[in-house]
């Protein structure tokens, strides 16, 4: 662990001392893990739009497969065949990485805006773009923090005739984007992704308005917010648990496992019973909330890049108000749907993402912590399906029993955190769930957190995208 | 529903015979299936699991299966299935994992019989056994295949598809013992039920998950498959490997596939998105369905024959919730609607057109195409006794017209378009460029108009009046036709034969006359005779009263190709210029590498002959009473459009390219993006590619300024294993080499790679320029002598 880091909280402007891509993760971990290997400096060289390993890639690479289909749908996004210009999609990212103040991701779009040609006016907020970009700004607003409240209506808004419409393609082109750039803004935040270490600041490319961003970094956000965590209350809690806990936490973990492996087919809950598990864990992750972040602070550098920077996730589940009629995933899935609609308006991303999917899905070392031949499938769709509950997205064909089984109370309020408030997650939150764990598996929950929301974003723009063909 | 058929048929004693109806459900559906004797069908969805009875004139609900207070999940059915031998017996796939029998013939109000419980996903199908009343099988989201002897409480077998999701199971008709079984990873599996241990055949048959997979009724040993890859393909079993024999390609992702009763060829499909049509197929003819059923408004969930003998009747449950019957004779047919005649240009004037034969070949002693490209060739297509189609005969004719490739020319074309210069200099000299160019082709009306548009905009004075009459006088005069079909090269025997095939093909003849005349006749040097809106029969007496007129014509004008023009040196620089370009955000990859400031620069660069243009008409205002040049806006606009009506959509582009603002706003979008795409396309046909791109990069619109983004990928194969390499350009997957290297500097080259189409060793651009400028043989040492130009 680095020691540097809680030194060095108070320091606003001082880039982080702890050194590595990651504030979370020690820099032997990941250095050890792929060595730099030939295979991620091959992966890196072809699809890297910057054409520097970055602290993201860096990250990832500990899951190598995981990070080619990664980086290829990402640089096909950014970079192939399109219907949008390339500064667009730039812009986007921004926009996109902003609505979670993610400062890493907009420093790197910034750039990459500027290097493609984009107009350096843009950058100084909304009012400088384009109508037409301006329009993105709800959808964008929702699919963030809550998709399930995107409508036809708003497609259609989109794509009405007028001056300033989006064709269909390009609309899903971008709805890519933003869901691409929410997701991966909470791997950043859940990862503690650290900020470059700007090897070219040098060469003159850099125009006033990006040295603007590298003043705000993510280890300093996340050291206001430890602070503001150890008084909350359930930071407290996690204090006091002892190692010798969490050792007996992984084997009861493993027990759980077990046990509901072979329970299967003994103990069948009734079908109601099925339905309100599903209600009870939508309920349940409403308390699974951190202390009150209400008064955040945005800064302008990233509030330039949105628009009602108070709107935020709101529990699905919420008490007393309108019942939202829960998403039934066998209704529209991704293979058969969403796929069909995306690759139809915008030819092969379905492809990269459909492979992106399944890779993060069945992505396996067989290995628990310590443990090794473990069939880690229960406990990767536990997680996967925990986040598409959270955004209301049921599988008739789970029992959500399991996930109160298999996800401990601290790694719930970690996947809430990264998934729908991923600008708080804090370095305690991250190591305070599955202490046993290699960072490597961390990394790996964290990529199945980051495609699940991505999915569940999707679903709900091509859902609404659909019903605006139908 | 105006045109309802109403439809008997007779099968061994059980009639048929009803309409074309619907009903609506109270809730969407996923899956319907009728009853052995064709009288009822079941419909299930989410919340919905009925069963109607289908009578003469309407559907009438007999039963809802869906009873208890609390709908369980159980009733929540992805697939259901009625059994061909047992009227009473039902099974449900429910998207909760669970497989249900029901039992019609229970006394108590809820005809559920048996819950399996053995499957831990969704179960996507379920099906029957089509001889054997107790046997089972479903395919689920888990992987796995099981086989219910519904005596037993608990399943038979178990087949395990490798944690691959199973979506679709079928019992064979022909093996007793055989099913298949599709999987998302596009795999098909042959299965014998008495082996669970291991699949008897596999094959992958799509690209992505295959939905659906149905046996042929009676050719046993076919099995059709549709996939995600919006493919419907037809495999015949019969042989050691799966041969696929037909494929049909659809415009979605195919959700079912029926085979029709009867009718050996025919195939129902219906897709999963977008697409909410129900289509019939031949699948011997898969580019255009032999019928199809328009009346869902949501997508078709389930399509099942009403019988097993009778091809006429249709039944589908949708998302819309809607219930149809569909009659065959109430069938829209694609074909009654398809263009049955189709007409194309090659790049040298060439055209060929095919039609049903009845409209062509009444001339019978028309000889068939034998070879020499010179004289109108003329394919036919013998209808095969065989086959059979019951709409349309499919016998047709195509003819080839050639024209003399001379009086075909459009060279003035070509020059043109290398010639004129549209940006990078004040609009004064531009429009004196173009002018002179136009002139030098003998386009006077062209050229004029360039001189206009320069009085009009930056009234440079000294435009000699004398030029003007000289000009429009002589833009009067009778000018030559420039582009026909010459057909006095033609032998007399087979010209005039050609001739008399097109005083008879009548209208349809004229036709293509008058198409060719406003195509290809693009030439200014004409247009008080020419245009589209000549009437058909003026061109047409031209043509066959005097050909050797026109032939003379030709003579005496001599074309302009003889003459020669040197390339202004800064027509078409090798390097972008930088325009005035606010709607066009992508031409960023030539700047990728180049500094943020040139972004700056381009800025102020663009604006320069705006600026020279005001100044010079501040200065010219002081001793002329000017009109505004707004005030010519119309007219310009005019011209333009007077231009474009032509044909001639290069002066159109032309001049809105010079004029940029000054005239843009008068012309909308739309107009201005159809010009783009015609002349881009015109000059892509010239392969004149660079002045495409010089076009394309001028071009204000936003729809053609991404035209450069698109399609900008480059496929090479690996020099070593000649296989494609897939991901880099440089290094090969397979045979890990590094496949290009320079022959120079033995560095593998990531960029311009340039290679002599000779011996085929290349290397970076640079290198391999400066080494040919001191040697002759190729850098490699192979010997070849290599050439750079």
């Amino acid at each position: 662990m680095k020691c540097h880091y809680r030194e060095e909280k108070r320091v606003q402007v001082s880039p982080p001392l702890t050194r590595g891509p990651s504030a979370f993760i020690p820099e032997n971990e990941v250095m050890q893990a792929n060595g730099l290997d030939e295979r991620t400096n091959l992966l890196v060289e072809e699809y890297s739009t910057s054409g520097r390993l970055d602290n993201i890639t860096q990250v990832m690479s500990i899951h190598t497969q995981y990070l080619e289909s990664f980086l290829r749908s990402q640089f096909y996004m950014l970079r192939m065949d399109g219907p949008l210009p390339l500064p667009y999609r730039h812009y986007i990212a921004i926009m996109a990485a902003a609505r979670h103040q993610c400062s890493y991701l907009i420093n790197m779009h910034v750039d990459e805006f500027l290097k493609t040609g984009g107009i350096a006016e843009w950058l100084n907020g909304l009012e400088y773009i384009p109508q037409r970009l301006k329009n993105l700004n709800e959808i964008n607003k929702l699919l963030a923090h809550r998709p399930w409240l995107i409508t036809k209506e708003h497609i259609q808004k989109l794509v009405k005739t007028g001056e300033n419409n989006w064709s269909l393609p390009e609309l899903v082109h971008a709805v890519v984007l933003l869901a691409h750039y929410h997701a991966l803004a909470s791997f950043v935040f859940g990862s503690g992704i650290n900020p470059e270490r700007d090897p070219d600041t040098s060469n003159g490319v850099r125009l006033i308005a990006v040295n603007n961003f590298c003043v705000c970094d993510l280890a300093n956000d996340n050291n206001i917010e430890n602070a503001s965590l150890t008084s909350s209350n359930f930071g407290n809690v996690m204090v006091f648990l002892q190692i010798a806990d969490s050792l007996s936490e992984l084997e009861a973990l493993m027990e759980r496992m077990k046990r509901l492996q072979e329970d299967k087919e003994d103990e069948e809950a009734s079908q109601e019973e099925m339905a309100t598990r599903f209600e009870k864990e939508k309920k349940e992750s409403l308390l699974v909330i951190s202390g009150a972040f209400d008064d955040e602070i945005v800064s302008t550098d990233v509030s330039r890049y949105i628009e009602d920077p108070g709107f935020g996730y709101k529990d699905f589940a919420r008490r007393g108000e309108d019942h939202l009629p829960t998403f039934r995933a066998q209704d529209y899935t991704w293979e058969n749907h969403g796929f069909s609609l995306v690759n139809r308006l915008y030819s092969d991303i379905g492809h990269l993402l459909d492979e992106k999917f399944r890779m993060v899905y069945n992505l396996t070392y067989n290995t628990m912590a310590t443990h090794e031949d473990v069939d880690t499938t229960m406990l990767r769709r536990a997680l996967f399906n925990y986040v598409h509950c959270m955004y209301g997205i049921r599988y008739d064909d789970y029992d959500y029993g399991e996930v109160n089984q298999l996800l401990e109370r601290s790694l719930k309020v970690y996947i809430k955190t990264v998934t729908c408030y991923p600008e708080r997650t804090t370095k305690r939150m991250y190591d305070s769930y599955w202490r046993q764990f290699k960072h490597s598996e961390k990394v790996h929950v964290n990529l199945l957190l980051m495609e699940a929301r991505m999915q569940a974003e999707l679903l709900y723009a091509l859902r609404a995208i659909t019903r605006h063909l139908t | 529903m105006e045109k309802m058929a109403r439809v008997t048929t007779a099968l061994g004693g059980n009639t048929l015979s009803g309409r074309t109806m619907f009903c609506h459900l109270d809730a969407p559906a996923n899956a319907i299936s009728v009853c052995r004797d064709a009288a009822q069908v079941v419909v299930a969805g989410r919340n919905i699991f009925k069963i109607y009875s289908i009578e003469e004139e309407q559907f009438v609900e007999k039963l809802n299966l869906r009873v208890g207070r609390k709908p369980s999940l159980n009733f929540s059915c992805a697939d259901v299935v009625w059994h061909q031998m047992d009227e009473n017996l039902l099974a449900t796939a429910a998207t909760n994992g669970v497989v249900v029998t029901w039992n019609l013939g229970k006394p108590s109000r809820n005809k559920q019989d048996q819950l399996f419980t053995e499957h831990k996903r969704t179960v996507n199908k379920v099906c029957f056994h089509p001889t054997e009343v107790y046997m089972l099988l479903s395919g689920s989201q888990d992987g796995y295949m099981k086989c219910f002897d519904l005596r037993k409480k608990d399943s038979v077998s178990t087949f395990s598809g490798q944690s691959e999701s199973v979506r679709d199971v079928q019992f064979s008709i022909r093996d007793y013992f055989t099913f298949a079984a599709t999987f998302e990873n596009g795999n098909v599996q042959l299965w014998d039920i008495r082996r669970p241990d291991r699949y008897e055949r596999m094959f992958t048959a799509h690209n992505g998950p295959v939905f659906c997979c149905d046996w042929h009724l009676e050719d046993r040993g076919w099995l059709a498959t549709g996939g995600r890859d919006k493919m419907v393909k037809v495999w015949d079993m019969n042989t050691t490997r799966a041969k696929e024999i037909y494929c049909v390609q659809t415009i979605a992702s195919v959700a079912r596939v029926k085979w029709r009763p009867e009718c050996k060829h025919h195939i129902a499909t219906c897709s999963m998105m977008v697409d909410h049509n129900i289509y019939v197929w031949d699948v011997r003819r898969p580019f255009i369905p032999s019928a199809m059923f328009e009346e869902h408004k949501d997508v078709t969930t389930g399509i099942v024959w009403r019988h097993l003998h009778d091809p006429y009747f249709l039944l589908s449950g949708s998302k819309d919730s809607t219930l149809y019957q569909h009659i065959f004779k109430d069938a829209s047919q694609p074909i009654d609607r398809a263009n049955p005649e189709g007409l194309c240009y090659s790049l040298y004037g060439d055209l060929a057109f095919a039609a049903k034969e009845s409209l062509i070949s009444s001339d019978s002693n028309r000889k068939p195409y034998i070879g020499d490209r010179r004289h109108p060739i003329f394919f036919k297509r013998k209808l095969d006794p065989t086959e059979q189609f019951e709409y349309i005969s499919s016998s047709s004719a195509l003819s080839v017209f050639e024209t003399d490739v001379e009086s075909g020319s459009m060279d003035w074309f070509v020059h043109t378009a290398k010639q004129y210069a549209l940006a990078g200099r004040p609009l004064a000299e531009l429009c004196d460029h173009n002018a002179k160019v136009a002139k030098g082709l003998d386009r006077n009306q062209v050229a004029q108009t360039w001189t206009m548009l320069r009085i009009i905009y930056s009234s440079l004075g000294n435009v000699s009046s004398a030029n003007l009459n000289h000009s429009m006088g002589k833009g009067s005069a009778a000018l030559p036709l420039m582009n026909s079909f010459n057909l006095k090269d033609i032998p007399s025997g087979l010209g005039s034969e050609s001739r008399l095939d097109r005083s008879k093909g009548e209208s349809r003849t004229e036709n293509i006359l008058m198409d060719s005349s406003s195509t290809l006749i693009n030439n200014e040097d004409n247009e008080e005779t020419e245009g589209s809106d000549v009437p058909a029969d003026y061109l047409l007496g031209d043509v066959e009263a005097d050909e050797d007129d026109l032939y003379m014509m030709d003579h005496e004008n001599p074309h302009a190709e003889e003459q020669e023009y040197s390339l202004p040196q800064e027509a078409f620089p090798l390097r972008h210029e930088i325009v005035d370009n606010p709607s066009a955000l992508d031409h960023l990859q030539d700047k990728a590498d180049s500094p943020h400031v040139s972004g700056n620069e381009a800025e102020t660069v663009s604006l320069t002959p705006v600026e020279s243009f005001s100044l010079i008409s501040i200065s010219h205002s002081l001793y002329e009473n000017r009109l505004p040049s707004d005030f010519f806006s119309p007219i310009v606009r005019d011209t333009l459009l007077f231009y474009a009506e032509q044909g001639d959509v290069q002066t159109a582009v032309s001049v809105l390219i010079v004029l940029g603002e000054r005239i843009r706003k008068e012309i909308d979008e739309q107009t201005q993006e159809h010009w783009y795409t015609s002349y881009i396309d015109l000059l892509q046909r010239f392969q004149l590619w660079n002045i495409s791109n010089e076009v394309i990069k001028l071009s204000t619109c936003r729809a053609i300024n991404c035209l450069n983004q698109a399609s900008t990928t480059l496929h090479v194969n690996c020099s070593n294993c000649k296989r494609p390499m897939s991901n880099r350009g440089w290094i090969c997957d397979r045979c890990r080499q590094c496949a290009s290297m320079c022959a120079v500097c033995h560095h593998v080259v990531k960029g311009l790679f340039v290679w002599c189409q000779g011996c085929s060793h290349g290397g970076h651009l640079q290198h391999i320029m400066k080494w040919l400028e001191t040697s002759s043989h190729c850098p490699a040492g192979c010997g070849h002598l290599c050439e750079y130009t």
